[in-house]
């Protein structure tokens, strides 16, 4: 298409394609995305013999360029003339693959994957493999790495012979030198075991899995781990002790934490791989062991998934063997040395109680929950009280209220203002948990407490806080107990608190509605608009903008307008603007 | 293929090359702070006090020539660090390149990291032959072409031109050392490096810039209570768990890092008890570790303290299986080099390819060579006089006291200025690198 339709078309591609070579890596990243652009204009037989091979060298580009090539090209097939010379694009990709920065290869990687699906047959076998196994046998690690991952999607889709071949050649990665590679074979060992014949599983990967997790690098031996989850997951039951549970208790076991990290961040999984026989026989004591682990890393990991654990248990002994198995190691990590094994628990510990029902939870949980709830760790009691939902459900709030207000109110005086900040941001669950009279009685008092705080991120979540309460408790309760307390610091002597009456009005009037902003908040705001401080007078203007959409238009024109008028001529620079905004939002001129 | 396996007195070093400024007058920016090898050894790499990296390439043309198989010629020259000024704490932070340390190839670019006092960065240095060429708006010179005469588009192709070295900063790993770096060592693992400071150590993953795990930390709730610090710290070649520090008290704590996330409990503490009857002032000073490196094999560590070089098994702890004097001679002369702070040098030290000798720097521009079989030692001179191609370095002797021999120097008349500090030898190849004040001197195997 190119020349026939004259300058005019082709100066915008021109302009892209020279810009593929600016100096400027923005204009370069620019061009790259629009790709397709210049390909379309390029047609399919240019694209192939002159892009192609210009992108194929240039690899020396930043990081940013080559992602996004690398992204490109993985949708490039119709712009290169369809399925039939989609191989075109395995040169550039191949050399993306073996760059050295692991975003870029892994981008690389997955546009193969992607156009692998696009060969026919017969194009796999004829150009893509053979990339495949050049990369295998690069000579730096980082193409080997990358060969790693295309394995999994040529397997499937050739003959026997080159099977044989490309189960060789992982073979060969799962052996490398380098422990890059043999992290790479590693990772992609569960995938690539999803594609094998069962036969191949059991003569093939099940040595290169026992052989990766006695790996003497921590790094690899941890990966093998994952790869235990997929490989459980495809082996009958009755060849799992045999081929699997060897490796996996040894890694339960090993030497290094980290392995032992990773067995424990990955228990729900495998749990779910091995089944409810082995889980009862093995995965138990394992698991009491990880809880009891002498790394703390090891027991936080251990505790994230006790409820998950617990949950999955087979149910006909699900009940014994937390009461009897795990609960005593969870009684144990109430009172760890290690504030993060503490909080990792106080995070999951309450969805026991649904699991175990009322009775043991009164009996066995409460009296956990209450230590957690007296923790000295902020961190912990937060966690505690952010999850009351699921104590709620199933012996009620009540059974904790006594030990959970002065947790409350500890925590909403704490000295560090994120931890103040926290336990705001729980004020409305708990309100809807605990009811509007124990609110009204308890925990008012704080939430107008936090209105007058010394830092200003308590105080806007504070207001935000009220909004929240008003969804849940109504404007008739809106107008009844928080209105007056907020209106009232309209005459405080301190600006901010003045200004926080200001910023309480913008966020309840539209929940509070029309009548009580108008006949509460309006006179309020008004009254404010003469006070002595420009930054009130202007968030004055700031907020009648604000409210403005709640008001009826007799209110506006009797009312606002005046009032705003008046600031629009103030001394104040700032406070001109903001009034002359309102007007204009508000079309009052 | 030269046998590296020969001691060091069977070897004849010759001079090879010298790199530097010839004048007496040394800029402070010149002054070399760290030299080390790749892992090849095709690559020599210099940092300096003005914060360039300089990096040597091996002349591949003429290797087959056996006495120009060591020169070295530049191959990339960069700004690795810029003088920066700490705000918060009104300190400036110099540029010194304190560390060089080369990762192990990973594609056909070649990466290093290098650090100051407090920022280490990860440079990547790689060649570039082709460059595109031919635009559809612009002449190549950049002179515009009048756009209403583009019939057709141009897609620029890549011709071949003259070798470029590029050397690009890829990552920046700041912020994480209230002291200064003084070590950085990549794990065989080869995604993770340490770096050590004054009181503390960090493991980065060499792909994450935002975060580091500290995993020493050796300073106490009450600094008035501080009596030891971190000297060096160094992972070892094959077990990516192990790593060892030194301590200003002389002593070796090594971890393993599989036991716990924090080390701070040792697995093993390497200590000799001290000898009484050597007991001074100047003890605890003398016995600090400036430098600690493992052997090839795993099996050793080497540690340099002020008058001596220690030879460590792994497996045993009580006491260094070899010890050699570097330069006993000075012994009597603590007291002076106190006044002069030299007695502060941190000298540090470097084993051959296959672990048999070692090497480390001394005084008046001389350097140890430490032959571990028989035990024999041999002082050489790095010195312009003696800088002729392929003339063989003679041995130096420093007298001791009592009546000096002819050829002996005595040991009031050494320059306490020239000092070598650092030193490096080829991975494979008898080469060797020692850095005087400014210059670099490559010596080589004299070759029949």
């Amino acid at each position: 298409m190119a020349g026939a339709e004259g300058d005019d078309s082709l100066y915008p591609i021109a302009v892209l394609i020279d810009e593929l070579r600016n100096e400027d890596v923005q204009l370069r990243l620019n061009s790259i995305k629009k790709l397709s652009t210049i390909a379309l204009a390029l047609g399919v037989e240019r694209t192939r013999t002159e892009l192609l091979p210009f992108l194929t060298d240039t690899i020396y580009d930043e990081d940013e360029v080559l992602l996004a090539l690398a992204e490109q090209l993985g949708s490039f097939t119709v712009l290169v003339g369809g399925p039939e010379y989609v191989h075109c694009l395995l040169p550039p990709l191949e050399s993306l693959a073996t760059v050295e920065e692991t975003v870029v290869r892994d981008k690389a990687v997955e546009s193969l994957r992607k156009i692998s699906q696009e060969h026919s047959p017969v194009d796999l076998e004829v150009h893509f493999e053979p990339l495949v196994k050049r990369l295998a046998c690069g000579d730096w690690f980082t193409s080997r790495t990358s060969a790693c991952g295309l394995f999994s999607v040529c397997y499937p889709r050739v003959s026997s012979t080159v099977k044989a071949e490309i189960r060789q050649h992982f073979r060969t990665l799962c052996s490398d030198d380098t422990p890059m590679v043999r992290r790479a074979a590693a990772s992609k060992l569960g995938e690539f075991a999803k594609v094998l014949e069962l036969d191949y599983v059991k003569s093939d990967i099940i040595p290169l899995f026992t052989a990766l997790a006695s790996d003497e690098q921590d790094s690899v031996r941890l990966l093998a781990v994952e790869a235990c989850v997929s490989i459980a997951t495809l082996l009958p039951q009755e060849d799992l002790e045999a081929l699997v549970m060897p490796t996996l208790r040894q890694a339960a076991e090993d030497k290094s934490w980290r392995v032992r990290y990773m067995v424990a961040d990955k228990f729900s999984e495998l749990q779910k791989a091995v089944g409810p026989e082995i889980t009862k026989n093995d995965l138990v004591p394992a698991f009491q062991n990880l809880l009891k682990d002498c790394e703390a890393e090891v027991r936080a990991a251990a505790a994230n998934k006790v409820k998950e654990f617990c949950e999955n248990l087979p149910e006909d002994s699900r009940e014994t063997i937390i009461m009897t198995h795990v609960l005593p190691c969870v009684k144990e990590l109430v009172s760890d040395t290690n504030q993060h094994v503490k909080s990792a628990l106080a995070s999951v510990i309450m969805g026991l109680s649904t699991i175990l029902g009322k009775d043991n939870t009164v009996e066995h949980l409460l009296p956990l929950f209450l230590a957690q709830l007296k923790d000295e760790c902020p961190e912990v009691r937060l966690n505690i009280i952010s999850n009351l939902d699921c104590v709620n459900e199933v012996i009620g709030i009540r059974q904790l209220s006594q030990s959970l207000l002065p947790a409350i109110v500890e925590l909403a005086e704490d000295a560090k203002w994120r931890v103040r900040l926290a336990i705001i941001e729980y004020m409305p669950l708990l309100a809807g948990q605990l009811g509007v009279e124990f609110f009204d009685e308890k925990l008012n008092s704080l939430c107008m407490a936090w209105l007058v705080d010394h830092v200003y991120a308590i105080r806007e979540a504070a207001t935000c806080n009220l909004m929240k309460l008003v969804e849940k408790f109504g404007a008739e309760w809106a107008q009844n107990t928080i209105v007056p307390k907020v209106l009232s610091m309209s005459n405080d002597p301190n600006y901010l608190h003045r200004m926080t009456t200001l910023f309480c009005i913008n966020a309840l009037s539209e929940v509070c509605g029309q009548e009580i902003t108008t006949k509460h908040m309006l006179p309020v705001v008004l009254k404010m608009a003469s006070d002595q401080v420009a930054n009130v007078r202007f968030n004055v203007a700031k907020c009648l903008q604000k409210i403005g959409p709640v008001l009826d238009s007799s209110a506006l024109q009797a009312e606002v307008k005046p009032v705003l008028e008046i600031l629009a001529t103030d001394q104040d620079m700032d406070v001109k603007y903001f009034a002359q905004e309102a007007i204009s939002v508000l079309t009052l001129a | 293929m030269i046998c590296a396996g020969g001691g060091a007195n069977d070897v004849q070093w010759c001079f090879s090359q010298v790199k530097g400024a010839i004048d007496d007058d040394v800029a402070e920016a010149d002054i070399i702070s760290t030299v080390e090898f790749n892992h090849s050894g095709e690559l020599l790499a210099t940092g300096d006090k003005g914060g360039r990296v300089v990096i040597f390439q091996q002349d591949t043309e003429n290797k087959s020539l056996p006495q120009c198989r060591s020169e070295y010629n530049v191959y990339s020259t960069f700004q690795s660090h810029e003088p920066e000024f700490d705000y918060l704490k009104s300190l400036e932070i110099e540029e010194k390149i304190n560390k060089i340390r080369w990762l192990p190839q990973k594609n056909a670019a070649q990466f290093l990291l290098s650090t100051n006092d407090k920022t280490i960065k990860l440079w990547k240095i790689s060649e570039r032959d082709k460059r595109p060429e031919g635009y559809n708006l612009k002449e190549e010179d950049g002179r515009c072409r009048d756009s209403t005469t583009i019939t057709t588009l141009r897609v620029p192709v890549f011709r071949p031109m003259d070798l470029m070295v590029e050397a690009s900063p890829r990552r920046v790993f700041a912020n994480a050392h209230t002291y200064h770096i003084n070590s950085i060592s990549v794990n065989s693992d080869n995604e993770t490096y340490l770096s050590a400071d004054d009181l503390r150590v960090n493991l980065w993953h060499l792909e994450i810039t935002d975060r580091s795990f500290n995993i020493v930390d050796i300073k106490p709730a009450n600094m008035e209570e501080l009596t030891e610090v971190i000297t060096a710290a160094e992972f070892h070649p094959h077990q990516c768990n192990t790593f060892v520090y030194s301590s200003s008290k002389g002593t070796i704590r090594m971890c393993d890092m599989r036991a716990s996330a924090l080390c701070d409990k040792h697995s093993k503490l390497f200590e000799e008890p001290e000898d009484p009857s050597n007991r001074s002032f100047f003890s605890e000073i003398i016995s600090s570790i400036s430098d600690v490196k493992f052997s090839h094999s795993g099996r050793y560590m080497m540690t340099r303290d002020y008058l001596s070089v220690k030879i460590w098994d792994l497996n045993m702890e009580n006491r260094p299986v070899e010890t050699y004097q570097v330069h006993e001679y000075l012994r009597s002369k603590l007291c002076s080099l106190y006044e002069n702070d030299c007695i502060f040098d941190k000298f540090e030290c470097c084993w051959n390819g296959n672990d048999s000798v070692v090497m480390t720097g001394s005084y008046n521009n001389f350097f140890r060579m430490l032959e571990r079989t028989q035990r024999r030692d041999i002082t050489l001179e790095a010195s312009r006089e003696s800088s002729k191609a392929r003339q063989v370095l003679k041995p130096r002797r420093v007298c001791a006291g009592g009546k000096r021999k002819k050829d002996e120097i005595s040991v009031d008349s050494l320059d306490f200025n020239k000092k070598i500090l650092h030193t490096a030898w080829h991975p494979q190849e008898n080469i060797i690198a020692v850095a005087t004040t400014n210059n670099l001197y490559i010596f080589q195997e004299k070759v029949n």
